[in-house]
């Protein structure tokens, strides 16, 4: 297959770790970070002194507690790195924007190994009466919220829940559907011991929980958690002797072709999510039919609704009858989707779990939760509203 | 949810330089909205040029008020002390150009009567004192339908 992906297959992905992952851990953010590190660095077969550039999302000097568990330069200090290339921000293309940087770092040559991570503490921030408040900064709403705050529209479960009902207005999505997506998270949980929520969702209990933002309800919503995720992005010419066989970075999404709004899209059933996954599809001679594994943010369940639709699995505003009941999701289905849970039922890792799930699924490595496909080609994607990028990997 | 009333709260917005004509033209009972007299296109958030053809020859404007649902939801959730759930969260298309949407509440409407294309129109809320004063956009059903906005 051909390795004429943005990066001529230059930028591999060679490891990857996850801290303890759970509620209220009471564990701090850096001491999660470097346990996800350390954890990613020993499964690419490699040691600290190896690694030579850093880079995550969102770095430092984020005023919502438990949002960064630690910035680049904490993690470099921490291990003692010799770092030739570094980055953090949060201006980039999604949660996974880090990785895409390190691609092209390895790339031209100004590292040989980037640890990528993305770290939380939010259920302990929450739990010590830290809950990220909307009423720092002088009880006024300012910046995006400025349009949202005085109307009582702090939560994205409000922004994204106009969209969603709009997308169910114009195509007959169903509460039914969301549920699939949210009952499908729950049933991979069951087999992945890091998980926070593993017991069984039926779509009675799902239908029945009381609503956030409608057609919202509890269970189409994430569960804050503590946890760490690191990948290691290697240079391919630097990858004899590792762990793993070195995973390609076939292409990757990163476009943002219309205002960074949350409403005023001209097409409210699309999302910046569009525009990455349009630019992946550019920079490949791969297509969505090549896809045998699927991971896909699901801050909200309709956010990987919304991955599905803008990926091209269907005609756009097909995503109902291509969802159905969920059969093709699961491990023996066509396209086995968010395999260790999600954020829905996993916990909010923010974007990094997605990735570290696909490179597990890709290595085979999945253990009681393998897909039964054997995948060799996946997508991971992440982001919602204006914030989107997408990753398509493979074992090429 | 009929019969609307004042809550105790609303989380105030920092007007800038650029949004403050938006949160004070309820003073005197006007939606105003950045317009380029360049392509004639409103757009919103304010900015100081035009995002369609780049002219800097934007300045607000007095709208209709008037507008329909493009999108809603319910929300049920209890975010701010002092706002309590339910409330309509509303993204409002302007009746002078609908690709330009104003997100607000719509009050005064039994959510099963909601649906994309219900003509709102806007009434304003006086919130703050002295320096802080702002006129907050809200928009209830329209009183009296224009069918020819309804496109």
């Amino acid at each position: 297959m051909s390795r004429g992906g943005p990066f001529e297959g230059k930028a591999v992905l060679t490891g990857a770790g996850k801290s303890q992952v759970g509620r209220r851990l009471g564990r701090t953010g850096l001491d999660l970070t470097v346990e996800a590190c350390l954890r990613a660095i020993e499964d690419a077969g490699l040691s600290v002194d190896d690694i030579d550039g850093v880079a995550s999302y969102p770095g430092g000097g984020v005023p919502q507690p438990g949002f960064s568990g630690a910035s680049t330069h904490e993690l470099q200090n921490a291990l003692g790195i010799r770092a030739t290339w570094y980055m953090s921000g949060a201006e980039t293309a999604g949660q996974i924007g880090p990785v895409i940087e390190a691609c092209m770092a390895v790339a031209l040559g100004l590292a040989n190994h980037v640890v990528v991570f993305r770290s939380v503490w939010e259920s302990t921030a929450q739990a010590s009466g830290n809950r990220a408040s909307v009423l720092s900064g002088g009880g006024k709403a300012a910046g995006h919220l400025e349009y949202f705050g005085p109307f009582g529209a702090v939560s994205p479960s409000s922004w994204l829940a106009m969209p969603a009902q709009r997308y169910m207005h114009d195509f007959g999505l169903t509460r039914e559907h969301l549920g699939a997506i949210a009952i499908n998270a729950r049933a991979h949980a069951g087999r992945n011991a890091d998980a926070v929520y593993r017991d069984p969702l039926t779509m009675e209990e799902y239908l029945g929980s009381r609503m956030i933002s409608e057609p919202f309800c509890l269970y189409d919503c994430d569960v804050p958690c503590d946890g760490a995720t690191a990948v290691i992005v290697s240079r391919r010419d630097a990858t004899s002797g590792l762990a793993h066989p070195a995973l390609t970075v076939e292409s990757v999404g990163t476009g943002m072709l219309e205002r960074a709004t949350w409403d005023q899209r001209r097409d409210l059933t699309t999302m910046a999510a569009h525009d990455a996954a349009a630019t992946m599809w550019q920079r490949t001679t791969l297509t969505a039919k090549d896809v045998d594994h699927a991971e896909l943010y699901d801050g909200f369940s309709y956010l990987t609704v919304t991955w599905l639709d803008a990926l091209g699995f269907f005609p756009h505003g097909e995503a109902g009858q291509f969802i159905g009941a969920g059969e093709r999701f699961g491990l023996d289905g066509s396209l086995p989707l968010n395999t260790s849970g999600g954020q829905l039922s996993g916990g909010r890792l923010h974007g990094l779990g997605f990735l570290h799930e696909a490179c597990v699924q890709l290595w085979g490595e999945g253990g009681d939760r393998q897909a039964t496909n054997s995948p060799e080609v996946a997508v991971v994607a992440v982001g919602g509203g204006p914030v989107a990028g997408s990753l398509l990997l493979s074992t090429h | 949810m009929n019969a609307y009333t004042r809550p105790d709260f609303r989380l105030p917005p920092q007007p800038t330089a650029e949004s403050a004509a938006f949160w004070t033209g309820g003073e005197r009972g006007k939606l105003l909205v950045m317009r380029c007299r360049a392509c004639g296109h409103f757009f919103h958030p304010p900015a100081p040029v035009c995002f369609r053809c780049r002219s800097l020859d934007v300045a607000p404007e007095a709208t209709s008020g008037r507008g329909t649902v493009a999108a809603f939801t319910v929300n049920q959730q209890q975010w701010l002390p002092g706002l309590p759930p339910p409330y309509v969260v509303a993204m409002i298309e302007l009746a002078e150009d609908h690709d330009v949407r104003v997100t607000s509440n719509v009050v005064d409407v039994d959510p099963k009567d909601l649906r994309v294309g219900l003509p709102v129109e806007v009434f304003f809320e006086e919130w703050g004192e002295g320096e802080d004063r702002v006129w907050i956009p809200l928009f209830q059903p329209a009183t009296d339908t224009h069918e020819g906005e309804l496109a």
